[in-house]
């Protein structure tokens, strides 16, 4: 059985998501919108590790049920956000932040998936509850990223 | 029945009881400047409220050419022939001695008057320049809630057809956007449900963060005669403050400020477990509840009670209430609009009535009120970041049909996205992408939040910023070029109300000088750009109210808001009516939703809706899939903190709101005198244990702070939620004392954060932390109202009154009055053979 390995897995790439979204939210303090609904996203990541750690003791798995989520350098890229303000560079910068959390957001959708096909496969129920619990939250986040790039894109690009 | 008031001490006048069912008997509110003899004035011109979103229906008595007065429209179904405060007296603004009367454009630095040509040739030539260099995107409009359809339909007409720039706003924004987006999510479609009717009819009336008693006096004064009358309805009020409402209300629940959504999860965790559901209403009108069940499941009266910081049996008693009611009614506004979550809770107001089945009949109904008299027509219109005609900019064949009627090649029109939302192209114009702002009929350098940083963005050299008023305002003080406009009364549209009533607004005189309508602003300057449609023809092709109007018509024909019913002699020879109003439905249509059918099938809904957490679109096929065939969707949401809380260094919950006396920065109502001496200079309410704790006395000059700044404001001690301060945040600086001038320490929103709702974009007024510190003793008790939520809890404190020039008559009849239009024409009588 190798469940423990797609927990641990899980854990190290929800991980990456939450530290991903803090850090997209101190990088981008001075749009608004994506600090605060980062942050908002990035606490569903911390309760998933959360959730991980306790599900990863079943299996053997000693888990960190709460890792360090935020960058260390915060308050430097908040406080370069602000002073940043007035240029046009971060918009682009956005853009690339977006897109990475994209793709780090759709690697944790396929790591929920591959949980969710093994719990079903060695019959632990609450596995599997768990994994529709927190999936749908990382399918939202997946979501929320793609939107802010069709939102912000045109006016990057066209200006 | 004839009494003379003052209605300034009285703001709600004589009641006038009522019992359930019954007509709203007529009163008819008159007020004419001093000496006046009411048999003396020469002509009543027809119009309704512009002070406020109730759309009271009211005569403008002109006499020499001049405004003198006005009086109610006794036979309007909105006001039955009532006024309000500002109704009563506002008017007296329109004759201020420093109206802007001449254009200005920026020299050297310096605004200087000049003519019109040279104003609009320098706004046409920086539009030229900036479409050429970037195109569209460069452009953007910043609008009001206060122009009329005709206007906000040529301005949609213009920058999303003429121009085909995303970047068009209201400033609906701030007030009403959560109403639009929490009708959207649950019905597919803008539309409000109810009426005010409702009142007439409501064993129950729940209301969600909105002290009506002030920002609807008329719509008050309904519920207050239905009080006094016969099976009187229950009241439950939602309001951290000691409003008038709360005063009235069986249940009063005053909520730690962020916390609308857990209080709402609560109410429908206890509706549910008690099963007061309507199991056949929810199975065959409904999509979503099971979702509903497991999300509220955890929402217990106890763990509520410990995040909003209500007594659990309040909460309990609240739902026993909403849940036993055969006729509820709910209305909704800024306590829920402008705070933390603001459309995850307004959703949650429509899920009581979905689930309890209570829609489309007397007395059930929801009301997403509106804070501005035309803010409904800046959403319709697509003026606010909607498209026109509540079309869905990710429905290519609404966008196809837009192009139809503007005779324009579809991909003109930019629908890769949302229209873009004030806050957005705030930051766009702070970037430097947005190069162009035109702002009309709006005061963004006091009603936006965080002040410090609006100024900076608008006093850019890079930014050309145009603004179009009646004054000279804070905002304009930072324009390239100011453009003076026509007031109400001044010229003729249309506007709608919160419940869908629309009235025509004739001109009854003359504007100042060279002031201009907005619509013809708008329109020289398309014509002026040589703005064209597909076949050569100028664009937009009206030139005048009537025929935008009739073209605004044809726009709507097929949507929810059908007006093809309605023409302007039709509104002159009665008085308002309710939209849809088609052939079908000549009279209009008093509540929408009456047969469980709803807006929402996927290709004629407005809006495929959005997650409330994140804001992120749905796709049209989830939509299609989740809903299709168009029912009412029961959209679930968890509670999260708010993104500032009190701490340490900032212990309170700031909240900032309006006043009964005020409306939004004053430019009218500071020019009242009545007005402004009920509420001169601002203030800021704490309750009775803080003041205690701090040894602050009524009047005791505070200073507040918050992250953003500092300001200074006299403290009024009353009964709001201790652990919150309010400040009201209607006072900017055009009137402050010029020795103090450059100072920027009385403005709210130099406190407030920037911060928005991700659903509505709707920014967040109502949750930020703050602390306070006694500076000195005061001058006297606070300038604030007695009368209304800052009444004081100190005794011996002078009540609010307007003396004799506040003295108001009201009659419930009066001799037949001749109506006339603009051109002196005779068009209706009504008022003493109505008794």
């Amino acid at each position: 059985m190798k469940i423990d390995l797609a927990l641990r897995e899980l854990h190290r790439s929800e991980h990456k998501l939450a530290l991903t979204l803090s850090t997209l939210a101190a990088r981008h303090k001075s749009d608004h919108e994506i600090h605060h609904v980062a942050l908002d996203l990035a606490s569903w990541s911390e309760d998933h590790l959360r959730e991980l750690a306790a599900a990863g003791t079943r299996y053997g798995l000693d888990l960190n049920a709460a890792p360090r989520t935020e960058a260390l350098t915060t308050p430097v890229q908040e406080k370069l956000s602000e002073l940043l303000g007035r240029r046009p560079e971060p918009a682009l910068m956005l853009l690339m932040d977006l897109r990475h959390l994209h793709r780090v957001a759709a690697g944790v959708s396929v790591d929920w998936e591959l949980l969710a096909q093994g719990a079903q496969a060695v019959t632990d129920p609450d596995l599997l509850a768990l994994t529709q619990r927190c999936h749908p939250q990382t399918l939202r986040q997946l979501r929320w990223a793609n939107a802010m790039l069709k939102v912000l894109a045109p006016q990057v690009l066209a200006s | 029945m004839t009494a003379s008031q003052d209605r300034i001490a009285e703001p709600w006048g004589t009641r006038t009881p009522y019992g359930s069912g019954q007509t709203w008997p007529q009163r008819v509110d008159q007020y004419l400047a001093g000496g006046i003899d009411p048999g003396s004035v020469d002509r009543w011109v027809q119009t309704a409220s512009i002070l406020h979103s109730n759309g009271d229906a009211l005569d403008i008595a002109v006499k020499d050419d001049a405004i003198v007065g006005v009086r109610g429209r006794g036979v309007d179904r909105v006001n039955r022939g009532r006024l309000g405060p500002k109704d009563l007296f506002g008017w007296q603004a329109n004759a201020s001695p420093d109206r802007l009367t001449r254009p200005l454009i920026r020299r050297d630095g310096e605004l200087v008057e000049t003519d019109w040509d040279t104003a609009m040739d320098r706004i046409v030539t920086r539009s030229r320049e900036f479409l050429g260099e970037q195109g569209p995107s460069a452009i953007g409009f910043y609008t009001s809630g206060q122009l009329f359809l005709e206007e906000y339909y040529t301005l949609s007409v213009i920058a999303h057809g003429a121009i085909g720039t995303n970047h068009v706003d209201g400033n609906t924004r701030l007030c009403t956007a959560t109403a639009a987006e929490a009708l959207k999510e649950s019905f597919g479609c803008d539309g409000q449900p109810g009426s005010y009717t409702d009142v007439d009819h409501a064993d129950v009336i729940a209301l969600f963060g909105h002290n009506v008693a002030e920002t609807q006096t008329v719509l008050w004064s309904r519920i207050l005669d239905r009080l006094a009358g016969p099976n009187p309805p229950t009241i439950v009020c939602v309001d951290p403050r000691p409003t008038p409402v709360a005063e009235h209300a069986a249940v009063h629940l005053a909520p730690r400020p962020g916390t609308n959504v857990a209080l709402m999860n609560g109410l429908l965790h206890e509706i549910i477990t008690h099963d007061w559901v309507d199991h056949s209403f929810v199975e065959r009108h409904t999509v979503g509840f099971d979702e509903l069940r497991q999300q509220v499941t955890a929402y217990t009266p106890e763990r509520v009670a410990s995040i909003c910081d209500v007594p659990a049996e309040a909460l309990r008693a609240a739902a026993r209430r909403i849940g036993s009611t055969d006729r509820l009614l709910s209305t909704v506004l800024q306590g829920f609009y402008q705070s933390h979550q603001a459309t995850a809770a307004a959703v949650q107001v429509n899920n009581l009535h979905l689930i309890r089945g209570m829609l489309g009949r007397p007395g059930c109904g929801v009301l997403q009120m509106n804070g501005q008299p035309t803010a409904q027509n800046t959403r319709e219109c697509g003026a606010d970041g909607d498209l026109a005609g509540f079309r869905n900019w990710a429905n290519d064949s609404h966008v196809a049909e837009l192009a139809r009627l503007w005779n324009l090649d579809t991909d003109k029109i930019p629908h890769y996205g949302p229209p873009t939302h004030a806050m957005q192209m705030f930051r766009y114009a702070e970037q430097g992408s947005l190069k162009m702002l035109w702002v009309s009929a709006t005061n963004p350098a006091v009603s936006m939040p965080e002040l410090a940083r609006i100024r900076s963005i608008l006093s850019q050299d890079r930014l050309f910023l145009v603004v179009q008023d009646i004054f000279r305002t804070e905002t304009t003080d930072l324009a390239d070029v100011v453009l003076p406009a026509a007031a109400w009364g001044e010229k003729t549209g249309t506007f709608t109300n919160a419940d869908r009533t629309v009235h025509l607004s004739d001109k009854a005189v003359d504007p100042p000088g060279q002031a201009r309508p907005d619509l013809d602003i708008f329109l020289d300057y398309a014509r002026r750009m040589d703005f064209r449609d597909r076949d050569g023809n100028p664009l937009p092709v009206w030139e005048d109210p009537e025929s935008a109007f009739e073209a605004w018509k044809e726009c709507s024909a097929g949507r929810p808001c059908d007006y093809t019913g309605i023409t302007y002699d039709r509104l002159r020879a009665g008085s308002g009516i309710q939209w849809p109003c088609t052939a079908d439905h000549p009279d209009g249509t008093e509540r929408l939703y009456t047969d469980g059918r709803f807006f929402s099938t996927p290709d004629y809904c407005e809006s495929y809706g959005k997650d409330l957490v994140t804001g992120a679109p749905l796709e049209p096929a989830e939509y299609r899939a989740l809903n299709p065939d168009g029912r009412a969707i029961i959209k679930a949401a968890e509670y999260l903190p708010p993104h500032e809380e009190p701490d340490d260094d900032y212990p309170f919950a700031l909240i900032t709101g309006r006043t009964l006396y005020q409306f939004h920065t004053r430019t009218k109502t500071g020019r009242t005198p009545q007005l402004n001496a009920a509420a001169p200079r601002v203030w800021v309410e704490i309750s009775p244990q803080d003041a205690l704790h701090q040894g602050i006395v009524d009047g005791d000059v505070l200073a507040i702070s918050s992250p953003r700044g500092t300001l200074h404001a006299q403290a009024r001690i009353t009964g709001i939620r201790s652990g919150v301060l309010f400040l009201p945040f209607h006072y900017g600086y055009w009137d402050t004392d010029p020795a103090a001038a450059g100072e920027h320490d009385r403005a709210a929103n130099e406190l407030t954060v920037t911060d928005w709702d991700p659903a509505s974009k709707q920014p967040i007024f109502k949750t930020a932390a703050a602390t306070v510190a006694r500076v000195r003793a005061g001058d006297g008790p606070a300038p604030a109202p007695t009368t209304t939520a800052s009444a004081p809890t100190t005794a011996g404190i002078a009540p609010t009154t307007g003396g004799p020039t506040a003295v108001v008559t009201e009659t419930d009849g009066r001799p037949p009055a001749v109506v006339t239009d603009t051109t002196g024409t005779p068009t209706h009588t009504h008022g003493g053979e109505r008794r």
